[in-house]
């Protein structure tokens, strides 16, 4: 952390060898490694005013990952806040160029690693509308991708709920979400053998089906829940202090919400309903009971009390898709098209997940054609016909969509990825501006940014 | 604006040379035969082959590029005979009226809006898989979009994002920026496409009208070059600030370094043999 200051004489020199004191034509520089908040009041000491200019991350616990704020502050008021990103662009949507299109979904799937899911079916999404097989995706499959979704919706809330706790003080919401959120990982890890970066849902359907006794663990798993939520409500909800850190901070109404592109959680949190999976309902969510959250308060409070009914909200979801997969158990989960769909049967092996020694028996000693096209599909891939779409889904932090354009190749010619933490960060000026530099903490983690979303 | 006979001398031109730059081959570029491929104008005048695939419901080519030979295997002796292989990369061109659904009352509204500048503002109308872009000319991108916003026909309130695409060889035109806009009021979702040259990569800023086009157009700076004037501080964003080029450009390498294992080398990503 450094901090500049405005027309001030140079200051005393700075003792510690590894923060020196420097002066620049805007001002002397500080430079705050920790315990060493005495040199920066001592030298801005002799200031004629009270403007400091502090530079926050982008290692900092409190600013959700690598991202960097540069706030000037007038004492403790924040006069102007801006964002700066990219510390973690890793040049995902270049990377998906040179991949096909199924090895796509493993680059997408790292971009925010606490929604992989969404990101992994708004790809899926746009590439089966490039290939025109939407309604071809069996509905076993898209049971499996909404479970998944919402099972992710819960654990991406818990974290949003855990590190927002976190950054005001408030631990035990920390470790209680966390504990809740790792029962969640290990029915991802049940269900697609990893914890994150599946890869599972994939253009056509998804990589394999339920394995035994999963659906009897999410039914304990929903059991669980249910008595462990209202603990998050008897923390939180009326908790004087808990109240007094996030009522009336960090304001956005609805004007500033459509001007500023915010959306999710956000824009909920203006009293306006505004969710994909009822507005433009897809893959059957509009034949799931559920409620769309919404508060009208416009501040981080709404904004968690929306996250915390959303959960429960996502596990009605849930309980509904384990009905639903028990009655379709044995139908297929990928599309019937054999020049589209995946050929290896996937299965979970003593050492992860791997294809399964059937299939490899099958290619390698019954059909030389089952290997030719196996070796076709998997090498080469299939091709998708030239054209661009646009398909969004509401992912946890709002309105998460893929641009995919096709060139008729093997590859994707470009695929764009509208993250919804990209936009809604945009918003920390308007959300922070006016308000205590305490304040900026908890309005952007209302926000719940994911910088590997932010900067793909 | 879909209607060959409305086509200005412009689009002639643009398509004419657009064709040439793509088949600068020596040979003429022989395409598959389909015989399902129907008998009609195909929109572009000049020296496109015949026997072209004309994709079902076109009304005219839009060719970018044509690909050549299969596996990524330059000069080497060519038994298979895919070496010689020649294709067009055909987008879906525009499309006839009616558009179908809301598509025609969203035209013809605009349309209505624009009055004279409309011919000169909306290039063409490509409805494709269910969802309608509308390709723009930047002179009138900002007007076009304020109308789009403002009418309470169109109500196209939010503005869901900017991307950019780069077609190297869609000479003379070669950056596309893409707005996706959303009208929660209607309920419907268009695409705006503008195209600029390579050389001269500027375009007016949307931001006035959508502020959140602010971070979007600031990433299609970055990593495509497109500049995008009137916009209140365009720097980079995702990148350093003294990054040279622009890396989602075709041009731009993606990079990386051969990897050796047990004694086999794996080339990096983009020199790998490619299908496509």
């Amino acid at each position: 952390m450094s901090t500049a200051m405005g027309n001030q004489p140079p200051g005393r020199p700075a003792a510690d060898p590894y923060a020196p004191q420097q002066d620049t034509v805007t001002g002397p520089v500080f430079t705050v490694t920790g315990q060493d908040w005495d040199s920066v009041v001592a030298g801005a000491a002799d200031a004629e005013d009270e403007r400091v200019v502090v530079n926050m991350g982008p290692q900092h616990p409190s600013t959700h990952g690598v991202l960097r704020l540069i706030l000037e502050l007038d004492g403790e008021t924040v006069t102007e806040a801006r964002c700066g990103i990219g510390y973690l662009h890793t040049g995902i949507e270049k990377n998906m160029e040179y991949r096909t299109w199924v090895q796509g979904t493993t680059f997408c799937t790292r971009m925010d690693y606490l929604a992989p899911f969404s990101y992994e079916a708004a790809y899926s999404r746009a590439v089966e509308r490039l290939l025109d097989i939407e309604d071809d995706i069996p509905q076993r499959a898209l049971e499996m991708r909404v479970l998944l979704l919402e099972l992710n919706r819960i654990s991406s809330h818990l974290v949003a709920i855990a590190t927002g706790g976190m950054e005001i003080g408030a631990l035990t919401v920390m470790t209680i979400g966390f504990r809740e959120r790792e029962l969640v990982l290990d029915l991802f890890e049940l269900i697609t053998g990893l914890r994150m970066n599946h890869a599972f849902i994939r253009p056509g359907g998804v990589a394999q089906d339920m394995p035994p006794g999963a659906l009897d663990q999410i039914r304990e798993f929903i059991k669980l829940m249910k008595k462990r939520l209202p603990e998050y409500a008897a923390f939180c909800n009326a908790n004087p202090v808990f109240k007094g850190r996030l009522v009336g901070v960090g304001h956005l109404d609805l004007a500033g919400c459509l001007a500023l592109g915010a959306t999710g959680p956000v824009l909920r949190s203006t009293g306006y309903p505004w969710d994909l999976r009822r507005t433009e309902p897809y893959w059957g969510y509009d034949s799931y009971d559920f409620d769309v959250v919404t508060w009208d308060s416009c501040d981080a409070y709404g904004r968690f009390r929306i996250r915390l009914e959303e959960m429960w909200q996502s596990l009605r979801i849930v309980e509904q898709c384990a009905d639903r997969l028990a009655d379709s158990e044995g139908e297929p989960v990928i599309v019937a098209d054999k020049k589209i769909a995946w050929p290896a049967q996937l299965a979970v092996g003593s050492d992860g997940m791997g294809n399964s020694l059937d299939h490899i028996r099958h290619i390698m000693g019954e059909s030389m054609e089952a290997l030719i096209h196996h070796f076709k599909l998997v090498t080469e891939g299939f091709r998708v016909p030239p054209g661009q779409v646009y398909a969004a889904i509401e992912s946890p932090r709002g309105e998460l969509a893929c641009h995919a354009v096709s060139d008729g190749g093997t590859k994707p010619f470009r695929a764009h990825f509208r993250d919804p933490s990209f936009v809604n960060l945009q918003t920390t000026s308007v959300l922070s501006e006016g308000g205590m530099v305490a304040d900026v903490i908890v309005a952007i983690a209302s926000l719940d940014p994911v910088m590997g979303g932010v900067d793909r | 604006m879909t209607d060959p006979d409305r086509r200005t001398d412009d689009d002639k031109l643009r398509a004419g040379s657009r064709t040439e730059a793509a088949g600068t081959g020596t040979q003429e570029p022989h395409v598959g035969t389909s015989p399902h491929a129907p008998e009609r104008d195909l929109g572009v005048q000049g020296d496109m082959p015949e026997n072209t695939v004309v994709p079902a419901g076109a009304d005219s080519l839009e060719v970018i590029a044509i690909r050549e030979g299969m596996f990524g295997v330059q000069g080497s002796g060519d038994t298979s005979g895919y070496g010689g292989l020649r294709r067009p990369v055909v987008l879906p061109g525009a499309s006839p009226r009616p558009y179908g659904g809301w598509f025609d009352q969203v035209a013809d509204r605009l349309v209505e809006l624009l009055g004279g500048d409309a011919r000169a503002a909306i290039e063409k109308v490509v409805v494709y898989r269910g969802e309608m872009t509308l390709h723009l000319r930047r002179e009138q991108l900002v007007a076009t979009v304020q109308h789009l916003r403002d009418d309470a026909a169109l109500r196209f309130e939010m503005c869901s994002g900017v991307s950019g695409v780069h077609y190297p060889e869609d000479v003379g035109r070669e950056l596309h920026a893409v707005y996706h806009l959303l009208s929660m009021t209607h309920r419907r979702r268009i695409r705006l496409e503008v195209s600029v040259a390579d050389t001269d990569p500027h375009l007016p800023s949307v931001v006035a009208v959508y502020p959140t086009a602010d971070w979007h157009e600031r990433e299609t700076f970055d990593f495509f070059g497109i500049i995008f004037d009137g916009h209140p501080a365009l720097t980079r964003i995702l990148m350093p600030d003294d990054w040279p080029g622009h890396p989602q450009r075709k041009d731009y390498p993606l990079g990386g370094i051969p990897v050796e294992y047990k004694g086999a080398t794996i080339p990096p990503p983009d020199t790998r043999r490619t299908y496509s």
